[in-house]
């Protein structure tokens, strides 16, 4: 029976990203999926017709990434328009964010967006080599760990006294916070603080990471504007899956892994290959998990296997899931009040308050009793994913709960999706009348359609202490992990989650650095 | 008619609580010598700690040990989740026998020393010294078909120790007992009963011919008595604290709080231990694939420990208590620390147990002793020498069947 250098666990973008370097660097490698390739980023058509993918737009794919496994030569069309941000007002007096600037706000809150976007891009800028770098372990004092440490230092200093400082205070501050300092617009306030919340477990008034996740979000190559390729979401993946196949990686699909094999004798134990769920053993030299941690640790690698210490933090990472997928296949092109065009991304969250609100709902169980929400038509921009004529619906709504209070019944589902119809028709009229089709994407429901514990977009809470070199825990951080043999390369690890490409990355670096 | 008065304890849930066996050794702590232990009122010693050193030595003695902290691991998967949690090979360990323990983190660092009883194929009592509870949750975590039950409070049991031990529980009526081996369990009717209610463990913490009596708390007074009579005329007497350090310590014993800090509860880097520093590298057994700490303890082994526990025959008669330890007479090379230290009646030799830089174990090894003689201090350099077998360790302790009195 073959046996491979590398089994990759998971088809997503970052287990294809990590296959594909490990297999350009002569290695051999097998991939295995258990649904279809792309994970939240897979297209799928959820109505005759209508297609859609859970990730419905790009904000920082790694340029660095998409050149070096020569994207653009496999059919990637990144686009150079942004998408509008249009935070909605029900009187239609919306906030417009575009690559110029804000429309529909006072000329202070005009010009103050100029400064706070040349500040935050500065500020993206000191980060942005680190996102592509393996993060320093704790307690080892090796050279290339101090560099690591040396060059951020740098990067800082460089920025001067008084950037510096400002760095320092606003990286963990409230995203309330750095609003209320910069703007008096509330819903532009709301618009601008949605990108550092969307997919978290966090709200205005968390401190914690939220500006830290902007800035994240900050490092693609359009500082943080959203896009859409051409052929939509769909476009990177087979980009992707056209790349890996190109370079020589196995890929299966449709077979789930069902155990990580743990070789064990007097050396102690190592990775040496996978169990599929039918029972089928493959053997490898290594083992590429790009699953979540805790699913990695705690279902296919198991308790027995790890230190109990390490167990315990891999079962105390916060990985629940608070966003909701919303898909509604239409009979033609809403219309939203005051809006000409919905080609862009609609954000309904009034008031940072809204969001807050929401979010304390969410806190202690319940979905909001007025969520808040982002909206793209993808079919706008991919005729392919609608009929003619017809149109499809895309929305993340925050915050509702993975565990909700009283479980996930059919009939929780159908309040909160007709408590959203009834959201959305009050910002575009008639919307009910148009819907051909409709479903709703619980964090519940995402967790076992796409094996993601918790459903968290993320696999793990972007928080501080799930980030850099504690992601998703220390001593699983450098992508190598206490089993040898066994790496991660998900969204749990550094950087962390989003359409990005980072871990993967950084996780082939590590596994090549370790065969040398 | 009055009313007798409420009297409501103000204080109740701050009062230590009484041992089973507490209204028997209340009567014979003529001293009023209590201190406590895991929350239990606990005596430090009942007449004189030298007499009560010798009952073990001579006779016999018990030493109530109901504030141990005793654990039932139980179900299909207990044997898995004990082996990975303690250094040593649990799946070894056969039914009615009985091993010494030690656990350790992640890191390698010990957490505490204890003994693991199997007590049928899935059920197992884990007894250690401090409460554990929350370890052992942490350790399960991942084990579904186990249940752990801490049943301190709901097992009664009192340690046995001495040479004419053996004797007495014949003459309690314990048929058999004198076949018992060394580690090993057996159960016995209780003055007359039908039923086994008495289980026999022949371990202890003295060295020394002993056995541990484990029994439900409503039948420890019962127990007692039946004890007390048969042993009354083989100088039976209850031991506390005080002598159990001194007899624990000629038999080289390790105890938490002298040779080791505890390792979840060292705040100070590396101020806990590894097995190796202690010299137990006979608890960790590498054949084992798997347990926790591994990776750290074969580094660590690999590395060496920078520390070793050693034993130490002193020149003259002052207990090196506290001591620092030198490589050289003039006391300008420190190497080390005495962590306990007594004359030992029994061996006539002054004895401790000490941590020692391991690369000074082949050279001269010197204490500096503070000593004080009516109220006037003095110091002396004393040379000291490495014994690499137990101070005290009797034929008796592993003869089966022991010596009849």
């Amino acid at each position: 029976m073959q046996r491979f250098d590398n089994i990759i666990i998971g088809g997503g973008h970052n287990g294809l990203i990590c296959a594909t370097y490990l297999a350009n660097a002569g290695q051999t490698v097998l991939l295995v999926e258990g649904g279809e390739l792309g994970g939240l980023a897979s297209t799928r058509e959820f109505h005759p017709g209508f297609k859609v993918s859970v990730a419905h737009s790009l904000s920082h794919f790694s340029e660095d990434v998409s050149k070096q496994l020569s994207l653009a030569q496999h059919g990637f069309k990144p686009s150079d328009v942004s998408l509008t941000t249009v935070g909605l007002s029900l009187d239609g007096k919306h906030v417009v964010v575009t690559d110029n600037g804000v429309e529909g706000v006072g000329e202070s809150d005009q010009d103050s967006y100029t400064e706070y976007l040349k500040m935050l891009n500065r500020f993206a800028k000191v980060l942005k080599p680190f996102w592509l770098k393996t993060m320093p372990r704790i307690g080892d004092n090796s050279l290339p760990n101090m560099m690591t440490f040396g060059q951020l230092g740098l990067k800082l200093r460089l920025l001067g006294k008084k950037d510096m400082g400002e760095f320092m205070r606003v990286a963990t501050l409230p995203a309330r916070d750095l609003m209320d300092e910069n703007f008096d617009n509330e819903l532009l306030k709301a618009v601008l603080s949605w990108d550092g919340l969307i997919g978290s477990k966090m709200a205005p008034r968390s401190p914690n990471a939220t500006v830290l996740n902007m800035l994240y979000r900050m490092s693609g190559g359009k500082d943080g504007a959203h896009t859409l390729p051409q052929g939509g979401i769909s476009n990177l993946i087979d980009a992707l899956h056209k790349s890996a196949l190109a370079s020589g990686v196995e890929i299966k699909t449709g077979v789930a892994v069902s155990k990580i094999v743990i070789e064990k004798d007097s050396h102690g134990q190592r990775a040496s290959g996978i169990v599929l769920q039918d029972g089928t053993v493959i053997k490898s030299s290594r083992v590429v998990s790009s699953v979540d941690p805790k699913q990695t640790f705690l279902e296919l690698v198991g308790a027995r296997n790890l230190e109990i210490g390490f167990t315990n933090r891999i079962n105390r990472l916060r990985s629940d899931g608070y966003v909701a997928k919303l898909h509604l296949a239409l009979d033609g092109l809403p219309s939203f009040t005051g809006l000409d065009t919905c080609d862009g991304r609609m954000i309904i969250a009034p008031t940072m308050d809204s969001i807050e609100f929401a979010f304390d709902d969410a806190k202690y169980g319940d979905f909001s009793q007025s969520p808040v929400m982002e909206i793209i038509l993808p079919s706008i921009h991919d005729s392919a994913m609608a009929p003619s004529g017809q149109h499809v619906l895309s929305a993340h709504v925050m915050y509702v709960p993975h565990a909700l209070k009283g479980g996930w019944t059919e009939q929780a589902k159908d309040t909160l999706y007709q408590r959203l119809i009834d959201l959305l028709s009050k910002y575009a009229p008639g919307i009910e009348q148009q819907i051909i089709h409709g479903e709703l994407l619980t964090p519940d429901d995402l967790e076992k359609s796409y094996r993601l514990n918790g459903g968290h977009w993320h696999h793990t809470e972007l928080s501080m202490d799930q980030m850099l070199m504690m992601r998703p825990t220390y001593e699983a951080a450098q992508y190598s992990t206490p089993i040898p043999g066994l790496f991660l390369c998900g969204a749990g690890s550094h950087p962390g989650g989003g359409l990005m490409g980072g871990p993967g990355h950084n996780a082939a670096k590590e596994i090549l650095r370790s065969v040398k | 008619m009055n009313k007798p008065m409420q009297v409501v304890d103000p204080y109740a849930g701050e009062r230590l609580k009484l041992s089973p066996f507490h209204e028997r050794q209340a009567a014979l702590n003529l001293r009023d010598a209590w201190s406590s232990w895991n929350g239990y009122k606990f005596a430090d010693y009942y007449y004189d700690e030298e007499y009560e050193y010798f009952c073990v030595r001579n006779s016999c003695a018990t030493y109530d040990i109901c504030p141990m902290q005793k654990y039932i691991v139980s179900g299909p998967d207990a044997e898995a989740m004990l082996d990975r949690m303690v250094t040593r090979d649990v799946t070894k360990l056969k039914q009615d026998r009985v091993t010494y323990v030690c656990w350790c983190t992640d890191e390698g660092r010990l957490i505490d020393d204890g003994t693991i009883f199997r007590l049928a194929e899935d059920r197992f009592l884990l007894t250690c010294g401090s409460p554990s509870l929350a370890w052992l949750r942490k350790s399960a975590f991942g084990y579904n078909a186990l249940t752990i039950e801490d049943v301190s409070d709901t097992f009664a049991a009192l340690s046995f120790q001495g040479p004419t031990t053996c004797e007495v529980l014949k003459k309690m009526g314990l048929e058999g007992i004198e076949n018992l081996k060394p580690f090993s369990i057996a159960h016995f009717p209780l003055v007359g009963s039908d039923d086994s209610p008495l289980m026999v463990s022949r371990t202890g913490f003295t060295g020394d011919l002993g056995y541990e009596l484990w029994i439900a708390p409503e039948l420890a007074l019962t127990l007692w008595d039946a004890l007390y009579a048969a042993g009354e005329d083989y100088g039976i007497q209850p031991y506390g604290e005080a002598a159990t350090n001194m007899v624990r310590l000629e038999a080289g014993f390790i105890m938490p709080g002298m040779e080791f800090n505890e390792a979840l509860k060292t705040i100070h880097f590396e101020y806990d231990q590894t097995p190796f520093e202690l010299s137990l590298d006979w608890l960790v057994d590498f054949k084992k694939p798997h347990f926790n700490g591994r990776v750290a303890l074969l580094k660590a082994k690999n590395e060496g420990p920078e520390y070793t526990l050693v034993k130490l025959d002193i020149e003259g008669n002052k207990p090196a208590e506290e001591s620092l330890l030198y490589a050289d007479k003039n006391c300008e090379k420190e190497i080390g620390y005495v962590t306990s230290a007594m004359w030992s009646p029994v061996v006539k030799a002054n004895i401790a147990l000490a941590m020692v830089n391991s690369n000074a174990l082949k050279g001269d090894i010197w204490a500096e002793i503070y000593y004080s003689k009516e109220l006037r201090h003095h110091s002396k350099i004393a040379r000291c020498v490495i014994k690499e077998a137990p101070f005290w360790s009797p034929v008796r302790a592993r003869a089966t069947p022991p010596a009849a009195f």
